[in-house]
């Protein structure tokens, strides 16, 4: 048995069902020997996909999210999707081949640093410098990145290593690091504190984050919302955490969030953040927050806590068993009608306000609602990055069991087709649908190819303005219409493109049954492409 | 402000630069930086004299502690620690400034480790400020080398304190 074989009789022992990457001759003995396993392999056009693919992977599958690529160029490729998937706590075990451990530090062809390029973006990185290390460095790797405020791990193997013959293989039952021991129960003279603040809030609001989704947390949220008739609102990574038309959700807050949301949050007197970052997005002027407000900061991550914002009554711990143990505990709270009638005020009457569009343009507000009345409950909708992001964060109203996937901490353009590419895979039933704008869609396009190689049935809908719409959008505000460089020239057809790829292709504008082409782009299985066309002139914020 | 960090870390490869990247990628400070092997060897513990507002200093507890390669953190004030750095000086001399040298080396409680017919080497060990004090004390005179280790600190004897 050779390293590599070590390697992928550990992923198997993991469960792990599919790798995303690229091979290179310095980690050929690992694609060597995957071959002979069951574990699927994708190759991907680009290295940064691999590891969004992992990352939609791993967030509808509830694993980590594997990638498996090349030393140099391979490696550094892979970094932007590391760091998008540090951002959201998202867990990957990326795999990176090495030059012979005789040459590392001599420059040799294709050989990065990619445990210290890497560095401030991985929850741990390993190079392997024996092979007898292989069983426990990946029983670990596995068990940093799905535990504790989760995030990638990457694992760099030099080729001779992989090669190496390994004397023994035993795979480690568990994992026990004195340096690595994450809080998982919350403190439980902590919890009273916040019962008791519970307890006396007059105005009390939840806001929701992406920890919540990560810790399997949204029934136990939403009972205790429920139970106590609290509202709630959410960050852009806890979209999905209470269906969009749920009577107690108030939308997204932050500076591109619902007006409504931003204000109740901040007329309330107890802000339960909960498996937040309180990041720029979210809350505009962190400092002045606690003002008037008594707020609990609930995260699995204690530097989290008082990083931004503070003084706070700080809460440790997995967000599931938080809630458990707060809904274990009786206790009565004041009555919140009268904050919950004024709140429905607010959403009654503070419309959000569009510009005037086209009218040979869909408009993107009416638009994703139509689409999203047409999908599945239980559907993924892959949001990118730019102007797309927002209106779908604004106009998709998600339901029960649906989920909402998007690159919120980096905002890494291009993210949603691998990504939805990875969901599709860990939910082959599921309709995933990825929607981007044409800046994003060139960014990612060239997985085209890989979606028709590997059969990954997506359905993809490219919002069109041929500008980079959201920065056009702040040269506008901000530089008084003096765009600069932000005019996408060089036209790609995508009916063409999309018939390069065997793909279907509609086309949606100002004129057409917009109804009758999202059936048809529904309708089936198959891959799909569809083109929105978008009055370039329309904003985010009117 | 100024704090000690007294972080344990994996005597491994690598760890020293990870420790120092969370530094300079979080702007913090690092005042000094001092690191060896314990009494164990697969541990070695860094000293680290940093400055900051509160929350920086908080920050940097947690951001230490969040790193898989440290074991523990211990912060503590200067007041409540015992601290020391060594410092190695070579310094030129001439008939006339010898005596002087020699003096002051007397007074401060360094010592005179080497020399030759126009040079010699001093080595004082001492608080932080002592050594700052000793190096202000021969400005006057021509140093031609200075190496310090930075700031190693241990917090004060407590008898509560129960072995680590």
């Amino acid at each position: 048995m050779t390293g590599a074989d070590a390697m992928v009789k550990c992923l198997e022992k993991e469960g792990v069902q599919v790798v995303f990457g690229y091979p290179g001759v310095a980690i050929c003995p690992f694609y060597n020997s995957v071959l002979d396993s069951e574990i699927r392999t994708v190759l991907i056009r680009t290295e940064q996909n691999a590891a969004h693919c992992a990352s939609g992977y791993a967030r509808i599958s509830g694993k980590p999210g594997v990638c498996v690529v090349t030393s140099g160029p391979g490696a550094t490729n892979l970094i932007t999707g590391v760091a998008t998937a540090f951002a959201d706590s998202i867990p990957l075990v990326c795999i990176t081949g090495q030059v012979n451990s005789s040459m590392i530090g001599s420059d040799v062809f294709q050989e990065a640093d990619i445990t210290g390029a890497v560095e401030s973006f991985v929850k741990y990185s390993y190079l392997v410098r024996n092979v007898e290390d292989i069983p426990h460095i990946f029983k670990e790797a596995f068990y940093i990145a799905n535990s504790g405020r989760k995030g990638p791990v990457l694992i760099d193997i030099p080729c001779d290593i992989q090669n190496e013959a390994i004397g023994r293989f035993t795979y480690p039952e568990n994992i026990s690091m004195r340096t690595y021991k994450p809080t998982v129960e919350g403190n439980m003279v902590q919890i009273k504190k916040v019962i008791r603040e519970i307890e006396h809030a007059k105005k009390p609001i939840i806001c929701v984050g992406g920890g919540v989704t990560l810790s399997g947390a949204v029934d136990e949220i939403r009972s205790f919302a429920e139970k106590y008739q609290i509202p709630v609102v959410s960050t852009m990574m806890g979209i999905g955490v209470m269906p969009a038309k749920h009577p107690l959700y108030y939308g997204m807050v932050g500076n591109n969030g619902r007006r409504y949301a931003n204000r109740a949050m901040n007329e309330s007197d107890l802000l339960l953040m909960v498996g937040a970052r309180v990041a720029d997005r979210a809350v505009n002027r962190p400092d002045l927050i606690t003002e008037d407000k008594v707020l609990v900061h609930i995260d699995v991550d204690p530097a989290e806590i008082g990083k931004n914002v503070g003084p706070t009554i700080p809460l440790v711990g997995d967000i599931r068993h938080i809630f458990d143990a707060v809904l274990g505990q009786e206790f009565k709270t004041e009555d919140h009608s009268q904050w919950i009638e004024s709140l429905n005020g607010y959403r009654n009457t503070m419309k959000e306000k569009r510009p005037q569009i086209g009218e040979e343009y869909a408009d993107p507000s009416a638009f994703i609602p139509k689409l999203a009345a047409q999908m599945d409950d239980d559907a993924v909708y892959v949001a990118d990055v730019g102007q797309n992001q927002i209106w779908s964060t604004a106009f998709y109203d998600i339901r029960d069991g649906g989920r909402f996937l998007t690159s919120g901490g980096m905002g890494t353009m291009g993210y949603s087709i691998p990504a939805a590419m990875g969901a599709r895979i860990a939910a082959p039933k599921r309709q995933v649908v990825a929607v981007c704008g044409d800046g994003a869609f060139q960014m990612s396009m060239m997985e085209l190819g890989t979606m028709a190689q590997h059969d990954i049935r997506i359905k993809i809908v490219v919002m069109r303005n041929n500008y980079l719409g959201m920065v056009r959008e702040y040269q506008h505000f901000t530089y008084h219409d003096h765009y600069s460089v932000v005019d996408i020239a060089g036209k790609p057809d995508l009916d063409k493109l999309a018939q390069a790829y065997g793909l279907g292709y509609l086309k949606v504008d100002g004129h057409c049954d917009m109804d009758e082409q999202i059936r048809s782009f529904l309708k089936d299985d198959s891959s799909m492409l569809m083109e929105v066309m978008v009055d370039p002139t329309d904003l985010v914020k009117a | 402000m100024k704090r000690i960090y007294s972080v344990l870390v994996e005597n491994r490869a690598g760890v020293l630069c990870k420790v120092a990247g969370l530094f300079s990628r979080r702007c913090f400070n690092i005042d000094s930086l001092a690191v060896g092997e314990t009494d164990s060897k697969d541990v070695s513990c860094m000293t680290i004299v940093s400055s900051g507002d509160e929350r920086t200093i908080e920050q940097i507890e947690k951001q230490l502690n969040k790193k898989l390669d440290v074991i523990k953190v211990k912060t503590f004030a200067e007041s409540s620690s015992i601290s020391r750095e060594l410092m190695l000086i070579k310094v030129k001399y001439n008939p006339g400034s010898r005596r002087d040298i020699m003096e002051t080396c007397e007074i401060m409680k360094a010592q005179i480790v080497d020399m030759s017919t126009t040079m010699m080497m001093i080595q004082i060990c001492d608080q932080p400020e002592r050594i700052q004090l000793f190096l202000s004390m021969l400005k006057s005179i021509s140093i031609v080398e200075v190496a310090r280790t930075g700031t190693l600190a241990l917090q004060k004897c407590m008898d509560s304190e129960n072995g680590k």
